[in-house]
């Protein structure tokens, strides 16, 4: 069992995933949210690599990256920010990356660089199954999960093959959208999950647009894993002291989570 | 062939965009085969395009212009007298009928000079549906009379504010409102970029221009021309052109890319001479970019040539050398933007204007019974503005 699929062994309530971009607000704050996430309750931490252009990202997270990129942010930037958050945690942690940086990094190189770094796998949202043959191998070479996305519009065929291909967990889109905060989550979460349920044991996590606990609370019964990524961003970012309104609203989220009973 | 299956010139092109929007390109994919095969849609797109559009345009031999250099004559392919003023309506047409007879009622578009948003504006309020497009605060700014023009057809226009604010980030907004209404939605891609099948679709809809191109020229000379000469920013008036000539191996194809102020200045938007093989909006070909990956903020006078990427055919055309990509600056472009005015009475626009300039550079260097095909892929009325400012600056 990878590092991250072990995470759900034996779980009785819905895993925690946060999601915050590397170098935003700061890299110092980067570094300092990842035990403030472990110490209330995060399981498992997504770090996002800053693109100039992230078309499957809403506003909070363009914006973000955008500072980041402007603070210098580089994928060997984030590999040094990993590196030093390993020493800090054993959570598992992740990279969220569009793939045009992991081309021009040098694919092999990023995974081996990655894995050095204390990094446990790879989310890459622009490479679809069709696409991502040679990462697969390369990150299965270097001891790296790659989890593949499965969205509401997947016909079967297509969820059946995700299933059998990702590695730690499956990443389920909750809405058919770009991520960021929202209002509403969509009628059916549950539905889509037994639907993806019929063809696989792994692990379900679902991400985008979940942002406040009552959300997450609703997720968290049909699947293993909730993640949770615009709405601590957006909280990093709005104000300088950051940490009592983030460890707050995370805590909130692990509450809600553990009161929804699975 | 190419594409192959999975939409690869090459080694460039693919689908690298989100899970959620891949059922929607492989139904794209499929209406697109069926349009291809069926004789009542090709039959309506004929028809609209002569009796609306304007088709065939005509080639036209620029005599005086020809003249100036004193070596091969220089025929022009007038798409600028295209309704809509520019190609971009061949395929905006073309594309607009597919989302009609695929049940959409909701185009989103990007545009950068504005000449694709007009096109599609235009073609939307013909077929009655809704239109939003997508266009960079910047762009908005710099050709503010298609703006006029697209909300007079009955367009929404969203300025777009992200990155740079330009094409690129258009490109960006509408992917992602197609990624949220992808079921209502129509998401109608001016360029030969993009993910598979939109390199192929825009391809064989602007290939009218170099079908119509080979057989005038044919006619005209009792020969094929020595030199086709577009200019390239995504590069779909170019493949348009070029593609019946390919099998034509004596016909030498030269694409024109945008050198803004210069290679070494760093403000260009020449992929092909300055990028490397990345991913961008989807597909796999020759992007700008930095060191770590950064999609660069590119620089050219021609709003539409102002784009960091390239149709995934070019870089493959490239790569086999079946064609040849050069570069123009912007101060090569406005002078030809003026002489073409100035000699033949025709207004250019920006794009086009660099492909001009390349080929009177060209012309002088070749013998008088030589000729050259350029695509004058559209007509200047938007470029006004800007080129009386420039002009100012100069004075």
């Amino acid at each position: 069992m990878t590092h991250i699929a072990s995470v759900f062994a034996g779980k009785e309530h819905a895993a925690l995933i946060a999601f915050i971009t590397v170098g935003y607000p700061t890299l110092e704050a980067t570094l300092e949210a990842v035990p403030l996430l472990e110490k209330c309750g995060v399981d498992m931490v997504e770090l996002g690599i800053p693109f100039s252009d992230p078309l499957a990202d809403g506003i909070t997270i363009q914006q973000a990256s955008q500072k980041a990129l402007q603070n210098g942010i580089t994928p060997a930037a984030c590999l040094e920010a990993a590196r030093l958050i390993r020493q800090k945690t054993d959570l598992p942690l992740l990279f969220m990356t569009y793939y045009n940086p992991v081309l021009c990094y040098g694919p092999d190189l990023f995974c081996a660089d990655s894995f050095r770094a204390g990094i446990d796998g790879l989310i890459v949202p622009d490479l679809p199954l069709e696409e991502a043959g040679l990462l697969e191998e390369i990150t299965c070479r270097n001891n790296l999960d790659l989890i593949y996305l499965i969205a509401p519009t997947s016909p079967e065929d297509r969820i059946r093959q995700a299933a059998q291909r990702s590695r730690g967990f499956i990443y389920l889109v909750s809405v058919t959208g770009v991520t960021g905060m929202r209002k509403d989550l969509p009628e059916g979460s549950a539905g889509f999950a037994a639907r993806v349920k019929r063809f696989s044991d792994k692990p379900l996590c679902m991400g985008f647009g979940i942002s406040t606990p009552q959300q997450a609370a609703l997720v968290a019964g049909s699947v293993d894993g909730v993640i949770v990524g615009s709405s601590i961003v957006h909280l990093m970012g709005s104000q300088r002291d950051w940490k009592p309104a983030v460890s707050e609203f995370v805590c909130s989220l692990k509450k809600a989570i553990m009161e929804s009973g699975k | 062939m190419v594409p192959d299956e999975r939409g690869y010139f090459g080694e460039f092109g693919g689908r690298f965009v989100p899970e959620v929007l891949i059922p929607a390109l492989e139904e794209l994919t499929e209406a697109y085969r069926w349009a291809k095969e069926d004789p009542a849609f090709q039959e309506e797109l004929h028809c609209l395009s002569r009796f609306w559009s304007g088709r065939p345009t005509p080639l036209y031999e620029a005599k005086r212009l020809s003249e100036l250099r004193g070596g091969a004559r220089i025929y022009l392919k007038r798409e600028d007298l295209l309704h809509t003023g520019a190609h971009k309506i061949n395929n905006a047409l073309g594309q607009g009928l597919l989302a009609k007879k695929i049940g959409k009622k909701r185009l989103v578009a990007e545009t950068g000079a504005g000449q694709h948003g007009v096109a599609v504006a235009a073609a939307s309020a013909l077929l009655g549906l809704q239109c939003v497009v997508y266009m960079g605060e910047e762009d908005v700014y710099r050709q503010a009379p298609n703006v006029n023009r697209m909300q007079l057809l009955g367009a929404e226009v969203k300025a777009v504010t992200s990155g740079s604010k330009t094409l690129k980030d258009a490109i960006n907004e509408a992917i992602r409102d197609w990624v949220t209404n992808v079921k209502s939605t129509y998401y109608l891609l001016g360029s030969a970029v993009g993910p598979h099948p939109y390199p192929l679709m825009v391809r064989e809809f602007q290939a009218v221009i170099g079908r119509e191109a080979r057989e005038q020229v044919l006619a005209l000379r009792g020969a094929l021309p020595d030199y086709v000469i577009a200019c390239v920013g995504g590069g779909s008036n170019a493949i348009g052109i070029f593609y019946p000539f390919l099998n034509d191996v004596q016909v030498k194809l030269v694409g024109v890319e945008a050198g803004g102020q210069g290679l070494d200045s760093g403000k260009h938007a020449a992929s092909l001479a300055a990028g490397k093989v990345g991913v961008l909006h989807g597909a796999k070909s020759f992007v700008l970019q930095n060191k770590a990956g950064q999609i660069q903020a590119t620089h050219s006078i021609s709003a539409g040539l102002d784009y960091p990427g390239v149709g995934p055919e070019h870089s493959y055309l490239k790569n086999t050398g079946r064609a040849q990509y050069v570069v123009v600056e912007d101060s090569q472009a406005l002078q030809a933007f003026m002489l073409l005015s100035n000699t033949e009475g025709i207004i250019p626009a920006l794009e086009p204007a660099h492909a001009i300039a390349y080929a009177l550079n060209l012309a002088g260097s070749l013998e008088q019974d030589q000729a050259i095909v350029v695509n004058l892929s559209g007509r200047g009325d938007k470029d006004m503005e800007i080129v009386s400012k420039m002009l100012e600056v100069k004075q």
